[in-house]
């Protein structure tokens, strides 16, 4: 059965240095069900590293991650082996890239692109394939006329939406995003960052968002995790910490965003 | 040129039993592609060192064998792969009729006759890899393999009835090999994917330059990759062959002057024939 | 029509003889023996021999007679003879220090113990055609001897760079290496089977690999550490015997480039080592070699994979010319099943479409 009021994510410890930078510095969060927790920092403060490695894409010096799966079964994420992962990262979890391009395959329409993981998970019906894939581009704010259109025609903002439509169209547990608004126009940001809110809320998916931006973050996220050369300064639930920053790092990059 | 001082069928006899070796792994794990020690052969790579290498391990004195290539016997690289088992193998019979070989040597075709037990089909292969070029690194087509991760070669499936409303490809169309290993079938016309399936005959598969072997034992089940509403359809020329009248068969086009005449022939020669002489005998009776 | 008619045997029966023809060209022109082009084809007997990674210059002249100068084709004589050979031990290592020596350069040293030695090379003649050799019977004036000295050890650029510990070390192994001739590569190789792919791979390509490494595509600020040439004695230790016995000397290339390395996570800055070894006096190959060892070392060490010449996968495989030319070569054989496929889809398409096309015309 699963156990709500256990984390579905959590991470202990997690260290990593490259050469004499230490990327993570005894890290540890815990990520809960339906929970929005945005790991927020400037750049080389660790945060991409932090959801890297969380998500099993790279391997720390110490610590672990532990991910609880839909049966309630407690998972070390570094120990369960490529095949296990594999799985579990076309199944139960997303990744949303930054780079809309490292995300889609750029050679395969918008239907595909949706329609994929739907075939890994054992859809052979091309009609319901293309059905659901039609449902979400309109989910998403793509007219569903675009469906046989690849990426490439798309602007940077529909790309984005297709990524994360390609990514919840199985209905993950767990969604982690890389700067997701990164990159975008500003009033293209606040569309997406509206949509994004409104799926993860409709679908409860608990969300691990990289962001360096306070707004997005404070939009988004139902907590915060401030992170610093590798190490968390400060966390706590968003309002608080935007509202009421302890630690002067965080006070800093509140009042830089207040500023601009 | 002769051909003293080489062992019966080319290869010495270490070689074919490495090479037999491998096989028996490949029938013990159907549709998977076994690593194997591949020789250079006298036979430049791509013109069926692979079956022929299978070909001189299974080979006796007292087999009978039969190459074609597009379905003919008399195609130039048939006679010369015949040629050369024929000088290399002494006492090994050579046939063009299907029915009488025990060994059929084969590019791109499977024969019309229904095959039967004891027979054994050698595919040339030119790419083993069914995943290549969706995904050319062999170390990762490895790990999808072993991972029976297949989800990208039903995306590209997806694409070719998005955009050409059929599955596009027309040979070489991937298939599942009893349910778990996607597997190339070489690049037969999908009209003869469906004669792979349950067949009494057993089929061995040789990449020579990508030193791969795989298998397919006798009654194993053979699927062609489709969606459940876009079902596979085997394909061949609509018309009947000019020679025997044949209206099931796969046929050749034959361009018959600069005017856009043309006719269509059985690819199958043997069976052709053999069918051209039944009704000459039917006609005298 | 030429595969759809009967009579295969008889076409190839009758391109044979022209071929034969072809080969020998104008009867009144006198034979080429396999001696004259043993002697005086010797750089194209050299490459025959490290591409067909059998080292036999008779035999290689014969390849190369036979394949009527076609170098691919005389490689791909000698590789499918040589695969028939039994196999009767392997040698022991060949100690390249103890070469003697006929040409040694290094690039990093203006003089270092041993010398430069510059041997006979085209480095430094002048590219202009000699018609005196149109004319036969010149026989070129022997060169003066100098006295040799005493048949010392060379030492080595890079062993020394080694001493001052500015050279990063290789990992010695005692493991025996694999065979690629009986064992399919499978990726990641190693370095042991990287270098015997290398060694008898494509000339043309790997040049082309090295000079993109040049050119930005994997740069890794190559210098000629040392290239030498000469012979060396190969021995074999049978068991039986229980010490090792010379059979013979052949002539290789080696080639050592000493590249900038900035050092990672675990290495101090320091210079790496890019190796080549070849059989024959086949000096272009050696170096080429070397630069794309060095390119393929650049996960070993920590570098970013961003261009071809650093991809294992992709340089080992497609490197081999026997391979290559022929599934290149293949596209000349009949592929009309798979093309009347091709057609009926094509047809059908077509067909589909044109109901559609003829509506919207008439909208």
């Amino acid at each position: 059965m699963m156990a709500d009021d256990e984390p579905i994510l959590s991470a202990r410890g997690l260290s990593l240095s490259f050469g004499a930078v230490r990327a993570l510095d005894e890290v540890s969060i815990d990520l809960w069900p339906g929970e929005v927790l945005a790991i927020v920092g400037e750049s080389g403060s660790g945060k991409s590293t932090l959801l890297r490695a969380l998500a099993g894409e790279m391997r720390p010096d110490a610590g672990r991650v532990t991910y609880r799966d839909a049966s309630g079964e407690a998972l070390e994420v570094h120990a369960m082996g490529e095949p296990a992962l594999r799985r579990l990262a076309r199944t139960e979890w997303g990744f949303v890239r930054q780079d809309a391009r490292d995300g889609l395959r750029m050679g395969v329409s918008a239907g595909g692109n949706v329609g994929e993981r739907l075939m890994a998970v054992g859809a052979r019906h091309y009609g319901d394939i293309r059905t659901e894939a039609e449902r979400w581009l309109e989910r998403v704010e793509i007219s569903p006329s675009r469906i046989d259109d690849r990426p490439g025609q798309f602007s940077g903002g529909m790309r984005q939406r297709l990524q994360i439509a390609r990514t919840l169209v199985t209905r993950p547990r767990l969604v982690f995003m890389d700067e997701p608004t990164g990159g975008l126009d500003v009033s293209v940001q606040a569309r997406l960052l509206d949509l994004i809110r409104g799926l993860v809320s409709d679908l409860g998916i608990a969300v691990v968002l990289v962001t360096h931006d306070i707004a997005a973050a404070r939009l988004l996220a139902h907590r915060l995790v401030v992170m610093r050369h590798g190490r968390v300064v400060e966390e706590g639930l968003t309002d608080r910490v935007l509202d009421d920053p302890r630690h002067p790092y965080t006070q800093l990059l509140v009042s830089s965003v207040l500023a601009a | 040129m002769t051909t003293e001082g080489y062992n019966f069928a080319y290869l010495d006899e270490g070689t074919k039993r490495m090479i037999r070796r491998a096989l028996l792994k490949a029938v013990a794990v159907p549709g998977h592609q076994v690593p194997f020690g591949s020789r250079e052969m006298p036979l430049p790579y791509g013109w069926g060192t692979g079956g022929i290498q299978v070909t001189a391990s299974v080979v006796g004195p007292d087999d009978v064998l039969k190459v074609i290539d597009q379905g003919a016997d008399d195609t130039t690289n048939a006679v010369s792969i015949r040629r050369f088992f024929a000088r290399v193998a002494p006492g090994l019979r050579t046939t063009e009729r299907t029915a009488e070989a025990t060994i059929i040597q084969t590019r791109h075709r499977i024969p019309e006759t229904p095959l039967r037990e004891g027979q054994v089909m050698v595919y040339q292969v030119p790419q083993p890899e069914p995943l290549f070029k969706l995904e050319p690194r062999r170390a990762e087509t490895k790990r999808l393999h072993a991972l029976a991760d297949y989800g990208l070669m039903q995306v590209k499936l997806y694409e070719d009835i998005a955009r050409h409303g059929r599955v596009g490809s027309s040979y070489d169309h991937p298939v599942m090999v009893g349910g778990r290993y996607l597997m190339a079938p070489s690049p037969i016309p999908s009209f003869d994917n469906p004669k792979m399936h349950l067949s009494p005959a057993l089929q061995l598969f040789g990449a020579g330059r990508e030193r791969r072997l795989y298998a397919v034992p006798p009654y194993t089940e053979v699927r062609s990759l489709d969606f459940d509403d876009h079902p596979f359809v085997p394909l061949r020329a609509s018309g009947s062959c000019a020679l025997c009248g044949a209206d099931h068969t796969y046929l050749d086009e034959m361009v018959t002057d600069d005017r856009g005449g043309r006719l269509f022939v059985c690819s199958d020669t043997d069976y052709c024939g053999e069918r051209q002489e039944q009704q000459a005998a039917e006609r005298a009776a | 029509m030429y595969v759809a008619v009967k009579g295969g045997e008889a076409a190839i029966a009758n391109a044979h003889s022209w071929l034969a023809e072809e080969r020998r060209g104008d009867p009144s022109v006198p034979e080429l023996s396999t001696g004259q082009i043993r002697e005086q084809m010797t750089l194209a007997v050299d490459r025959v021999m490290a591409e067909g990674s059998c080292y036999d210059p008779g035999l290689a002249a014969l390849a190369i007679k036979q394949a009527r100068g076609d170098l691919i084709e005389a490689i791909f004589l000698l590789r499918a003879y040589r695969t028939t050979l039994p196999r009767f031990g392997a040698s022991l290592p060949i100690d390249t220090g103890m070469m003697r020596v006929r040409r040694r350069v290094s690039a990093t040293y203006k003089d270092l113990p041993g010398g430069q030695i510059l041997g006979p090379t085209f480095d430094y003649t002048h590219r202009l055609l000699d018609f005196a050799l149109a004319a036969e019977g010149h026989v070129p004036l022997p060169v003066p001897e100098t006295d040799p000295g005493e048949d010392t050890a060379c030492p080595r650029v890079t062993a020394m760079l080694a001493d001052e510990g500015l050279m990063a070390p290789e990992q010695p192994s005692d493991a025996e290496p694999g065979d690629l001739t009986r064992t399919p590569l499978s990726y990641p190789a190693g370095r042991p089977l990287r270098l015997q792919n290398l060694a008898r791979a494509d000339e043309g390509f790997l040049l082309s690999m090295a000079y993109s490494t040049q050119r930005g595509y994997g740069n890794n600020h190559p210098f000629v550490g040392e290239l030498r040439q000469g012979e060396v004695t190969v021995e074999i230790l049978p068991p039986e015997l229980g010490f090792p016995i010379e059979i013979g000397d052949i002539t290789v290339t080696e080639c050592q480039m000493v590249n900038q390395f900035n050092g990672s996570r675990t290495e101090p800055p320091q210079f790496t080592r890019g190796y080549g070894l070849v059989l024959g006096r086949t000096e272009r190959r050696a170096m080429s070699m070397a630069l794309v060892d060095r390119a393929l070392r650049a996960e070993e060490l920590g570098e970013e994979i961003a261009a071809p010449a650093q991809d294992e996968e992709f340089v080992l495989s497609h490197s081999d010319n026997v391979e290559a030319t022929g599934f290149l070569e293949h596209l000349k054989l009949p592929h009309y099943v798979d093309f009347q496929s091709e057609l009926e889809v094509v047809r059908a398409m077509r067909a589909a479409a044109a109901p559609a096309a003829l509506r919207e015309a008439a909208e």
